[in-house]
């Protein structure tokens, strides 16, 4: 276990290490590389939830992840042109406000998606989670008033009080405290009377019912949560790249965010920073070798599966205690 | 003037729906036999209409392409079971998903490395070109109704094969008991890699057929596997009766949907508006469908458990 935990703090101190000695040496670029691996971690994280300690293999959190890009772009353009939304509710360029739109909006999403996905379970509930995803994505291609398939773009960041998030540290700070924040919820969710419900909702359903606690609502729940932090990345993300479109609801993307998990390790607090930072650095590293990276991406992935169950942390940290 | 255009659309939505059909059959039948997810079903799909373009214009004939898109297709199934899928069959569908999807990024840039990112572009045989009359006024492309044909054929042929032949037997035998089957001494491992490579020839027959009205390209496979997963989800997971029935309602919904919505929400408002609206509910149809089809039956419309 203390293995465990000193590759954790490693991984977490390398995240952060990266942006400073990157500025030290004036390559900002890689700061920007550093939020997104932060971004995309908090977004895995989010999925964690659901995946990880649920067992809800979610095929359909780019949805979320959108909704967050959305709520973002959609205040912001509304804030920049001064017209208020429906119902006369004012945009705004505020980070912390566009998170308590965002966030609860992704929750509602969620409870409505979960209340009849988890219905069903197995692949039934994979591919109700992919529908429910690209009723959302088609809706964004097809709706104009916010760019449709062209997207929207942001002409600044969004503000944070007291921050000048224009500058790439400053955002990168508030992107890592908040997938500190997201990892810390994950672990007390994991200790928690709830965690370990969700748990036994995983590994076995009939005897949950039989204690007295009925999965179902316990998967919802966390559904819900999952959804929410998975949406607060995405509404940072459209922040990164001051863009947001529907290939952010895309299925490539919830595949994406599975493939973080996975990569990392399932169900274990750190390993969705370990799979995006693998992930982000193969992009980038691969990428920069040849044009046809996704090659090399894919023969990863499938011996990650088929060789090294556990992910990267399963490797350098030894076996997870989740069962 | 509508009728025609009416009866058109419907013709366009059963064209659909039977393409649909080739794919779900196949993805179906491998989920109920072997129990896996194979989201690299739309590439095999790819790989029958690049082969079918390549070997056609090498050629010069579209059927010797269509033979081409078969074996083709019908050998990447193979040479993936035995090499790829088999280790998968023990795995929790997270681990199926996941290695599928890394499969199909694997498909993409390899067939982008071999073709380039240009679309390949096949041309309608000559003995199917032209168009017949419909009642109505209307005319419509002999083409599509040929694949309405096909489509038809391989549907009694699926239903005689697995009713009525050894293999067929096996194939039914294997959904209700891998063990038993096994034990009594049937190869599993060939069954396997004959069923798979049999779901990855409809898939590439469908690839083929298609190639012919829309462009041949990169990625043409992944909308299609998604509307077939819907299918196969609507009918139910392993059934080829609720395969057919679930690719023939998707097909009709999601064209009728999107020539009936527009004109439908008109009524009700500004012309602008309704197409705007229309079109934007009409893209979603689908999942809405089948959203409620599993609130209602989480097992879908033929599944017999959930």
């Amino acid at each position: 276990m203390r293995r465990n935990i000193t590759v954790n703090i490693a991984l977490a101190a390398l995240l952060l290490a990266v942006p400073l000695v990157a500025l030290w040496a004036s390559q900002p670029f890689y700061v920007t590389l550093a939020t997104r691996i932060a971004i995309l971690a908090l977004a895995a994280v989010g999925l964690n939830i659901a995946l990880g300690l649920g067992g809800l293999v979610s095929f359909g959190h780019a949805a979320f992840f959108g909704i967050g890009g959305y709520a973002a772009g959609i205040l912001a353009s509304h804030a920049m042109s001064g017209e208020p939304l429906a119902f006369g509710i004012a945009g705004t360029n505020q980070m912390p406000l566009i998170w308590l739109v965002a966030v609860p909006v992704a929750g509602l999403a969620a409870a409505a998606i979960g209340a009849i996905s988890l219905r069903t379970s197995g692949v039934y509930f994979i591919m109700i989670t992919l529908a429910f995803a690209q009723m959302l994505y088609y809706f964004a291609i097809s709706w104009p008033a916010y760019g449709g398939e062209d997207g929207l773009s942001m002409a600044l960041r969004n503000q944070f009080p007291g921050v000048n998030t224009l500058r790439p540290l400053p955002f990168f700070l508030i992107c890592y405290a908040l997938l500190l924040a997201g990892i810390g919820l994950f672990a007390m969710l994991r200790g928690s009377r709830f965690g370990a419900a969700l748990q036994a909702a995983r590994q076995n359903p009939m005897r949950l019912t039989a204690v007295g606690i009925a999965p179902y609502r316990i998967r919802l729940v966390s559904f819900i949560l999952s959804a929410m932090l998975t949406a607060l990345a995405g509404a940072l993300y459209a922040d990164l790249n001051r863009f947001v479109s529907p290939s952010m609801m895309s299925w490539h993307m919830s595949g994406e965010l599975i493939v973080l998990v996975i990569l990392g390790g399932v169900g274990r607090a750190f390993g969705p920073l370990a799979g995006a930072m693998l992930f982000v650095l193969m992009e980038h590293y691969l990428g920069g070798l040849t044009e046809r990276w996704q090659l090399f991406l894919g023969l990863v992935l499938l011996a990650v599966v088929i060789f090294a169950r556990g992910g990267v942390l399963g490797l350098l940290a030894g076996k997870a205690r989740h069962g | 003037m509508q009728t025609a255009l009416f009866l058109e659309q419907l013709l366009n939505g059963l064209q659909l729906g039977v393409m649909l059909f080739l794919m779900a059959a196949g993805l179906t039948l491998i989920f109920g036999v072997m129990g896996l997810i194979n989201l690299a079903h739309g590439s095999l799909y790819m790989v029958g209409a690049f082969a079918c373009a390549a070997v056609a214009a090498w050629s010069g004939s579209f059927w010797l392409g269509l033979a081409a898109s078969l074996a083709a297709a019908a050998a990447a199934g193979a040479i993936l079971e035995v090499a790829v899928i088999r280790k998968l069959y023990a795995r929790d569908h997270l681990d199926q998903v996941l290695a599928t999807f890394a499969l199909i990024l694997v498909f993409s840039e390899g067939t982008r490395w071999l073709f380039g990112s240009f679309p390949l572009y096949l041309d309608i045989p000559p003995l199917l070109q032209g168009t017949v009359p419909l009642p109505g006024g209307g005319r419509y492309q002999l083409y599509r109704l040929a694949i309405i044909g096909v489509g038809i054929a391989v549907a009694v042929g699926l239903y005689l094969l697995i009713g009525r032949t050894r293999l067929g037997m096996r194939i039914r035998a294997g959904e209700s008991d891998r063990e038993m089957i096994a034990a009594l001494g049937v190869d599993v491992n060939t069954l396997y890699t004959v069923v798979f490579a049999l779901g990855a020839a409809l898939a590439g027959l469908a690839g083929a057929l298609v190639g012919a009205l829309q462009s041949v390209q990169v990625g043409m496979g992944e909308p299609v596997l998604i509307l077939a997963f819907v299918v196969i989800v609507i009918g139910g997971i392993g059934s080829i009766r609720g395969a057919l029935a679930g690719a023939l309602l998707v097909g009709v919904v999601d064209t009728m949907g999107r020539f009936l919505l527009p004109q439908a929400f008109g009524l009700v408002m500004a012309p602008s508006q309704a197409g705007l609206v229309g079109g934007a509910v009409a893209s979603m149809l689908i999942y809405i469908v089948m959203a409620v089809i599993l609130a209602l039956r989480p097992q879908g419309l033929f599944g017999a458990k959930a």
